[in-house]
């Protein structure tokens, strides 16, 4: 376990001193700011736009921050050599590998919640009221969602040798399934076989990353999810991460590292 | 030879620029006239995303509960922001209450927890309220007086969307319409709808439908029937001549025009007038016996109102 927290721990400092996370705030801070200035019919109550292009921003922080850090650790390592070093120590493949999932997980938590915390203050500023267990429950989901892309970014740079390749790729992948993924049964279920079948299939392995999304209910100030269902889908994301992990380190396991 | 080649083709060039360069600049489409910053950056596809917004706003009247293009959208085929403003002739059918269908798997029903789940409008109160929710049945038009001004202030949320797409398409009638609706009938904003039906007017001169919102406001909010009844006037004006001649004219601006105007000539006791308004509002209305009844209750008036007359100018001995 402390392997795995030093690794982590390296990761964690490694996203503090990459300037992405900085350029990322400072982007949707800007763009919030300056979307929220604009002079709506002398109304300055008007909020929910505000809200909904700070959160969409967000999402989009979010993804870049997760899969461009997680895509670029495998094979930074092995080109500095330090994978090597690492592990000639007492450290496994499978603590490596849990190590760098961890630190990319905390990192983008760390983030996130930076993140949060402004889309709070931008919408107390606005709004003059609080929605803790909404607000609560979307950073919650949005981080346990990111564990997903961060999996699927480390298993993909075993899989493609260029860490810019990766990252594109998983990247469209995730960017699809939050803006698609729910609606491809209802495509498939229109189409003739073998496209109907083989549709159904790909909605059903693939990661429902929108089920996370809940900009919806705290932008229109809706109530909250109830906490069973909300533990539910931070199950589901756990247990996908976690599936995702096992396939990568059953590659990472049976790979030279040469 | 190569020498003699490179002045040729300056000089052809140096032609054609002298021969395309006059006719670049009168061209309907030439991009650079245009001081509009978003018609040189996004050209017709502004269109598009002008709709988009105004959909968009819809969503938001909706708090986001909203079928997207893979859903059954019978019963969004017409907004409901515009067709409750009365700026667009209500087409929907079907139930606005399922749209989504019964769940087709664990993953779908699962996920529809974490979206907005009742049909609910803003100006109603929205997700506070749940006016939908209890059952009753839903009906779309004019608000009840209770709420105008009070409840449902929350509809201010749609304003952002519906002023961006006024600015990517301003030859969007309806965005300007439905908008004056709600800023003058549930915010009060009556000298900013003013102002935006303008900024409407100055980009479509010739719309029946802003100079008929015009008129609302002359009518409703200034208190100005002169002003009502000229720019009501203008309007079916305008109607005659540019609907009129079309294979498909647009009879629901024709009923509310005609309608406007019968009823501010019957309280103002113009008889003539209208009964004239009200033949055009027959015309055009969907339920014509109706109208015909009330002809023939103003046919009725018309004794009686000549009979009153010098009682009521109080003439001087």
């Amino acid at each position: 376990m402390t392997a795995i927290l030093a690794i982590a721990q390296l990761v964690l400092l490694e996203l503090l001193r990459r300037k992405d996370v900085y350029v990322l705030f400072v982007l949707t801070g800007l763009i919030t700011l300056v979307a929220g200035a604009a002079n709506i019919f002398e109304d300055a109550r008007v909020v929910r736009y505000v809200k909904e292009i700070c959160l969409t921003l967000i999402w989009v922080s979010g993804f870049v921050l997760a899969v461009t850090t997680a895509a670029r650790q495998l094979p930074a390592e092995r080109e500095s050599r330090t994978l090597f070093t690492l592990l000639a120590k007492p450290v496994s493949r499978w603590q490596f590998l849990a190590g760098k999932f961890l630190g990319c997980w905390l990192a983008c938590g760390t983030a996130l919640l930076v993140f949060y915390l402004f889309f709070g203050l931008v919408a107390v500023s606005r709004e003059r009221s609080v929605d803790l267990a909404g607000w609560f429950q979307a950073a919650s989901l949005h981080w346990f969602m990111l564990a997903v892309p961060i999996a699927l970014a480390l298993g993909g740079s075993l899989v493609w040798a260029a860490a810019s390749s990766n990252a594109t790729l998983t990247l469209v992948g995730c960017f699809g399934v939050w803006l698609l993924g729910r609606h491809l049964h209802k495509v498939a279920l229109g189409l003739p076989e073998p496209a109907n079948t083989l549709l159904t299939l790909l909605y059903f392995a693939i990661p429902h990353l929108e089920i996370f999304d809940v900009r919806d209910l705290i932008i229109h100030r809706w109530p909250p999810v109830p906490w069973t269902i909300w533990l539910g889908a931070l199950f589901y994301a756990a247990t996908y991460a976690g599936l995702t992990l096992a396939v990568t380190w059953q590659l990472f396991r049976r790979r030279p590292l040469h | 030879m190569v020498r003699a080649v490179i002045p040729i083709l300056y000089l052809a060039s140096f032609a054609l620029v002298t021969s395309l360069e006059p006719w670049f600049q009168s061209w309907q489409g030439n991009r650079a006239q245009s001081a509009d910053l978003l018609a040189v950056l996004l050209g017709d596809a502004r269109r598009a995303f002008a709709n988009h917004f105004f959909i968009k706003a819809d969503a938001y009247f909706h708090s986001g509960y909203y079928p997207s293009i893979f859903d059954n959208r019978t019963a969004f085929q017409t907004p409901h922001m515009a067709a409750d403003a009365d700026a667009k002739e209500d087409k929907n059918t079907g139930d606005e209450d399922d749209f989504l269908g019964p769940p087709r798997d664990w993953i779908d029903a699962f996920g529809r927890r974490f979206k907005p789940a009742t049909h609910t409008h803003l100006d109603q109160g929205g997700p506070q309220t749940h006016a939908h929710g209890d059952g009753k049945p839903h009906t779309h038009g004019p608000a009840p007086k209770e709420i105008e001004l009070g409840g449902g202030a929350d509809v201010r949320e749609i304003l952002p969307w519906l002023r961006a797409s006024a600015a990517l398409d301003p030859q969007m009638v309806e965005i300007y319409t439905t908008t004056a609706y709600w800023l003058r009938q549930r915010l009060g904003k009556v000298t900013e709808a003013e102002a935006f039906l303008r900024d409407g007017l100055r980009a479509n001169p010739d719309s029946h439908e802003i100079l008929f919102e015009l008129g609302r406001i002359a009518d409703e909010h200034r208190k100005d029937p002169t002003r009502a009844r000229n720019l009501w006037e203008l309007a079916l004006a305008k109607w005659q001549k540019f609907e009129r001649p079309k294979q498909e004219p647009d009879t629901f601006s024709l009923l509310q025009i005609a309608s406007h105007l019968a009823l501010l000539a019957e309280r103002e006791s113009r008889w003539g007038e209208c009964l004239h308004y009200l033949e055009l509002w027959k015309a055009a209305s969907p339920k014509p016996e109706e109208i015909q009844k009330r002809i023939t209750e103003v046919r009725q008036k018309i004794p009686a109102a000549n009979h009153a007359k010098p009682q009521a100018l109080n003439p001087k001995p």
